[in-house]
C-alpha cells in the first residue's frame, strides 16, 4: 500500500542554494555582480561593451558569457576592455548557478569591482535560475515590439531595472511607450528604467552613473 | 538550410530548460524517499503555476529518460496547475490578467500583487 509523504520543496531549491554560495564569493571579494538577461539580439554584448569603456579607469569589469555554441561575445567584451569568461551552457537555454560557479574559477575575483554576467538570449526561463549576482536587469529593445512585458510576465517581474534599448529606432518601428511602461508598471511598480541607444550613446551617461553608483553603494556598505 | 539550423537549436533550448527542472524534481524526491527507507515511488505530485514556464509533456518526456533504473522509475507525474491571481491593491478586488490585459478590470488600476501563479515546488510522493 503507499504511503504519501509530504515533501513541499521549491523545485529549484538546489540552484538556489548554489547562487547563494556565489552570492558569498563576491561579498567576500567585494565585487558587485549583476545578471544580464534579453531575448536574443536585444543589445546585451553592446550593452556590456558600451558599458565597459564607459567605465574605463573608474571600475575594473570582468563578465561571464554564456552563449550556445560560440564564444563572439566574450571576445567582444574583451576588446572592449573587459576580463571575460565564455561559459559552456552545452546547448541549455539559460545560465544556472553551477555554471557560474565554475566561470567564478577562471576568473581574479580580487582584481575586479564589477561582474556581469551575459544570460543566454532568451525571454522564457532564465529568470527562474537564480545565479547569485546581486542585482538582475532585462534588456529591451525597441524592434522587439511592446507587448514583451505582457507575454513574459516573469521575466519581467523580478529584475531591479529594465534598459529599453534601440531608442534610435523609434521613429521607424511602431512602439506604444505607453503600452509597454504600464505592462512593466503592473508586473514590477517602480523599478528603475533607462531610455537608451547604444548605437549613438543616447541615454548611456543615466545608466553607466547609475550603475557606478550600485557598485560604490555596495562596497561601502 | 540556416533557417531550419535556427529552429532546431531553438528546440533544444527549449526543452533543455525542462530537463534542469526535471533532474531537481528527481533528486529531490529521491532524497526524501531515501529518508524514508522506501522501496518505490510510485507518485508525484507537482505544483506549477501557470507563470511559471514549464510544459507537463517536456517534463514527462525527461522524467520517463532521467527516472529509468531508479526507484523512481514508473512513477506517476500528477500536475497541479495553479492560475495566475493578481490583487489590485486600489480596489481591493482579485483577477486574473487575460494574456494582452494586465491592469486590473475592475479600476484600472495599476498597483497589484501576484497572490499565485508563479509557483515550482513539489508537494508529495506516494512511496512504498
Ligand atoms: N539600431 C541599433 N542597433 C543596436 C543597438 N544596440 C545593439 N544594436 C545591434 O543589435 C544587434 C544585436 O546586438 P548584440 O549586442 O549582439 O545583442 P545580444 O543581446 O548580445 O545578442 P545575443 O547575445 O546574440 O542574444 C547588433 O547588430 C547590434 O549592432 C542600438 O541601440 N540601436
Ligand atoms: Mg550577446
Ligand atoms: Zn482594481
Amino acid at each position: 500500500m503507499p504511503e504519501r509523504i509530504p515533501v513541499v520543496e521549491k523545485i529549484l531549491s538546489a540552484n538556489d542554494r548554489l547562487a547563494l554560495e556565489n552570492q558569498a564569493r563576491f561579498e567576500v571579494a567585494r565585487v558587485f555582480a549583476i545578471n544580464i538577461m534579453a531575448s536574443p539580439g536585444a543589445g546585451k554584448t553592446s550593452l556590456i561593451e558600451q558599458t565597459v569603456r564607459g567605465l574605463a579607469g573608474r571600475l575594473r569589469v570582468g563578465m561571464i558569457n554564456g552563449d550556445i555554441a560560440t564564444s563572439y561575445d566574450a571576445d567582444r567584451a574583451q576588446a572592449a576592455g573587459a576580463t571575460a569568461v565564455q561559459i559552456n551552457t552545452g546547448g541549455a537555454c539559460h545560465l544556472d548557478a553551477g555554471m557560474v560557479r565554475s566561470a567564478l574559477g577562471q576568473l581574479n575575483l580580487a582584481d575586479l569591482d564589477l561582474v556581469i554576467v551575459e544570460n543566454v538570449g532568451n525571454l522564457v526561463c532564465p529568470a527562474d535560475f537564480k545565479l547569485g549576482t546581486h542585482q538582475s536587469l532585462l534588456v529591451a529593445s525597441i524592434p522587439e515590439g511592446d507587448d514583451k512585458p505582457y507575454k513574459y510576465p516573469g521575466m519581467y517581474r523580478g529584475v531591479d531595472a529594465v534598459v529599453i534599448n534601440k531608442i534610435d529606432l523609434l521613429p521607424y518601428v511602431p512602439f506604444r511607450m505607453d503600452f509597454f511602461k504600464q505592462g512593466i508598471e503592473v508586473l514590477n511598480p517602480g523599478v528603475v528604467q533607462f531610455e537608451l541607444s547604444c548605437r549613438t550613446g543616447e541615454g548611456l551617461p543615466a545608466w553607466l552613473d547609475w550603475l557606478e553608483r550600485q557598485v560604490q553603494t555596495f562596497k561601502t556598505a | 538550410m540556416l533557417y531550419n539550423k535556427g529552429l532546431l537549436t531553438q528546440k533544444a533550448a527549449a526543452v533543455m530548460h525542462e530537463l534542469a527542472v526535471t533532474e531537481s524534481i528527481l533528486e529531490i524526491a529521491l532524497r526524501h524517499a531515501r529518508e524514508k527507507n522506501a522501496r518505490r515511488i510510485t507518485g508525484l505530485y507537482l505544483v506549477i503555476g501557470q507563470w511559471a514556464s514549464i510544459v507537463d509533456d517536456s517534463v514527462q518526456f525527461y522524467w520517463d529518460m532521467i527516472s529509468e533504473g531508479t526507484i523512481a522509475q514508473g512513477a506517476s507525474l500528477h500536475f497541479r496547475r495553479v492560475p495566475v491571481e493578481l490583487a489590485c491593491l486600489d480596489c481591493g478586488q482579485n483577477y486574473q490578467p487575460s494574456s494582452e490585459e494586465l491592469v486590473c478590470p475592475h479600476c484600472a488600476g495599476t498597483r497589484v500583487q501576484v497572490r499565485s501563479g508563479d509557483e515550482l515546488r513539489l508537494e508529495a510522493i506516494d512511496i512504498e
